[in-house]
């Protein structure tokens, strides 16, 4: 068809295609992995030395899933640039336009500790172990706060991020780990307050304060764990939403915020362990007190936590490749 | 050595009826799981409650070669965003299987990942964190993105505060530096104004020129012309025609303008609740009902399914030129009509367009539900003789016919 525009409407390309046939030499090296999808296409029948030019082209194999046991890891190491800037957008959004800024993060976990102290302490009297009640209560408090907010975040976050899930790939799992990393801010200004508080009781740091980042995984990866099944859940079924806050209620209750996990008897503590959270907040006042002995029911926790992380991390990879449909 | 980019095989991609649009909730889960088994007891056929399921795309095999610039036309539904999104690994395919050769980069909307909050400086690097650029990469280009959107000024604004030109300046052009060995890249240059539209086609020239593969979904068959060498024609999920563009874009607009269009579409089409099916020009009548060879009048006529009644319908119908600039546009309110096959006849005592390709933009609501947003194809082809300024840019916007006299008056003049 002649084009009356043709001059006007600027430079047009001419066809050059001629058939479709291919011309596909097998590459023997120099072929970068970029997932474990890629497979090699063929086995090499023509040695071709590769110019440098093509020596990083990466081959990527598309197909529908088959492997339920192929978690990528290596992708996302390869994605870890954009996992920061993730929780780096987190963290600078949350506290634009807020008055008091990061004051938020102390203001939350102190006022929650004030009133447990009057009511369940003071009022109440729950045995604290010894502890000032305000030391006693913020230092679950702390990690129960970053659990609840970590969690309640990554449930959400596959949600929010419909427009760029639908528009471009990355690996989604960086969308729930950013999610729990970027709590990590609050959670280290608030932890501030903590120092300052055990300073003020007198309370001295023994070594078993060592302990604490390891408690402080295990809660980040209890969020993790079951936030990475929520999140791919609550993609799916919208009701998730609604239940979540109900279940971070619910599961306060279930762990030894309010009260000391000892009141829990003895021969029940393994049972009490298989809620991560409550070998997280013991270990916490363990670690920071050295008052309250080890808990007991921790490697009940740490493999409870194992099993939920690994299932996550399965069915979110399971979930992964149509999740962009659903959302 | 021509070496290929992309290869697909028998790709296919199956969705849940309206599972693009609705979600689950639990309870629905729940309620189909205690329904099913009594159910099969009643009436033992389980299979009226059988999830309905459509193939967006179904064994779609291609090649496209390194540096090739490979156009995929098709009508709203066809299939041709579900393609690019399996090759941008944004979903899976249900089948098949696909080989892509090199770093691929996708655009299918302008803007992705911006944060209104953050500003100019932040959202470059958050966006093009999320295209897939390596943070080095953005510091190396940081000047020249800035530079290219025009935004020196504001780059340490929030960009709530940036015009909609200016927001989405800044956004193409972080997408724009982006440099993927394979490019994907749907309907995005059909937005913003004339300048920045031209702006944008100019780049996808270079990208094209610069010895990219690039596969360009578009419903504007002049932008497809200029930057691709070839083209595939997708429609119902099957590839219909691939080979040299001017041979597949003209079967296409022959398909399209002889009704092909109405049976192209989904057999679940049908439950639509209005779509325009075609347009052609009734009068003057040639044998390509797309051309347009005369400033008027021309009859027009756009032919509307309707399968259900319309009680406050609205219908919209706006000429955009081949640069993507609104030419003219009417809106015809209150219409109410019963189920039937319609034709909306316009009848123009002139149209005194420049030669060249244009598109109708067709619409139809009811109330505030959209039923039809519908790129009319084929495109409008006006193929007048030029009336106005040799020099293009002293042609002006109107191919206004008109007649020269001259005589001479001076004894006239004096009279009067």
């Amino acid at each position: 068809m002649l084009l009356p525009w043709g001059e006007a409407g600027g430079e047009r390309i001419t066809s050059r295609f001629s058939g479709s046939h291919a011309c596909h030499l097998g590459r023997t090296v120099n072929q970068t992995v970029q997932s474990p999808e890629i497979r090699e296409p063929s086995p090499p029948h023509l040695a071709v030395p590769s110019s440098s030019h093509h020596s990083i082209t990466p081959l990527t194999v598309i197909r529908p899933k088959r492997g339920w046991w192929d978690l990528n890891l290596r992708e996302l190491w390869e994605y870890r640039e954009l996992l920061y800037f993730f929780v780096w957008r987190d963290v600078k959004v949350r506290y634009k336009q807020t008055l008091i800024g990061a004051a938020w993060a102390i203001i939350q976990p102190f006022m929650t500790m004030v009133v447990f102290s009057l009511f369940f302490g003071l009022l109440a009297q729950i045995p604290s172990n010894g502890l000032p009640y305000p030391v006693f209560y913020y230092s679950a408090l702390l990690p129960w706060m970053y659990f609840a907010g970590s969690l309640t975040h990554a449930t959400h976050v596959m949600v929010e991020h419909q427009r760029v899930i639908t528009k471009v790939y990355f690996p989604r799992l960086i969308l729930p780990v950013a999610a729990v990393l970027s709590g990590l801010v609050d959670f280290g200004i608030a932890f501030m307050i903590l120092i300052v508080m055990m300073a003020f009781y007198g309370i001295g740091l023994t070594p078993s304060v060592l302990w604490l980042p390891a408690f402080l995984l295990l809660a980040l990866t209890t969020a993790l764990g079951v936030g990475l099944w929520l999140s791919a859940l609550n993609a799916i079924y919208r009701d998730v939403r609604y239940a979540v806050p109900f279940l971070v209620q619910l599961w306060m209750f279930a762990s030894p915020v309010a009260y000391p996990g000892s009141i829990v008897p003895e021969r029940w503590q393994w049972l009490y362990g298989l809620n991560p959270m409550a070998g997280v907040i013991e270990g916490f006042r363990w670690a920071l007190t050295g008052q309250v002995h080890l808990p007991s029911l921790l490697p009940v926790s740490v493999v409870a936590v194992a099993l939920v992380l690994v299932g996550g991390l399965f069915y979110f990879r399971k979930m992964e490749g149509t999740i962009a449909d659903l959302v | 050595m021509s070496d290929v980019a992309i290869r697909v095989e028998n790709l296919s991609k199956r969705y849940r009826i309206g599972e693009r649009e609705r979600y689950y909730a639990l309870r629905d889960v729940l309620t189909r799981a205690f329904r099913v088994p009594f159910r099969r007891c009643s009436s033992g056929s389980a299979s009226t409650d059988a999830p309905k399921w459509i193939w967006a795309l179904k064994d779609v095999s291609f090649e496209v070669k390194r540096g090739e610039v490979v156009g995929i036309i098709g009508r709203n539904g066809a299939g041709k965003t579900t393609l690019l999104k399996i090759l941008a690994r944004i979903t899976e395919p249900t089948e098949g299987y696909a080989e892509v050769r090199g770093r691929v980069g996708s655009l299918l909307e302008v803007g992705t990942g911006f944060h209104p909050e953050l500003t100019g400086r932040e959202n470059i690097y958050l966006s093009g964190a999320i295209l897939g650029m390596k943070k080095a990469e953005i510091d190396r280009k940081f000047d020249e993105i800035v530079a290219f959107a025009g935004v020196e000024k504001f780059i340490d604004t929030p960009v709530k505060h940036y015009s909609t030109g200016m927001h989405m300046r800044l956004a193409f052009s972080v997408a724009a530096h982006l440099d993927p060995e394979i490019l994907l890249v749907d309907e995005v240059l059909a937005v913003g104004d004339l300048e920045f539209q031209k702006k944008c086609l100019g780049k996808m020239g270079d990208v094209a020129k610069g010895g990219r593969t690039v596969l360009f979904v578009s419903h504007q068959m002049n932008q497809i012309r200029r930057l691709c060498e070839r083209v595939l024609w997708v429609d119902a999920g099957h590839i219909r025609q691939a080979g040299p563009t001017h041979e597949v874009v003209s079967a296409y607009e022959t398909a399209m303008t002889s009704g092909a269009w109405a049976q192209s579409v989904h057999p679940e089409a049908a439950q639509f609740k209005a779509r325009f099916l075609r347009w052609e020009i009734v009068e003057p009548r040639t044998d390509q009902p797309n051309v347009v060879a005369t400033a008027g009048p021309i009859s027009i006529r756009f032919i509307l399914r309707v399968n259900q009644p319309i009680h406050t319908g609205v219908h919209g119908l706006h000429l955009f030129s081949s640069e993507g600039q609104t030419v003219w546009g009417v809106a015809i309110m209150r219409l109410t009509l019963e189920s039937g096959l319609y034709e909306f006849l316009y009848n123009l005592d002139t149209l005194p367009l420049r030669p060249g390709a244009y598109f109708w933009l067709a619409t139809f609501y009811d109330g505030a539900e959209t039923l039809d947003y519908c790129w009319c194809p084929p495109e409008l082809i006006v193929a007048t003789p030029l009336w106005t300024h040799p020099q293009d840019r002293w042609g002006g916007l109107l191919n206004i016919p008109y007649r020269f006299d001259i005589r001479i008056i001076n004894d006239d003049y004096k009279i009067h």
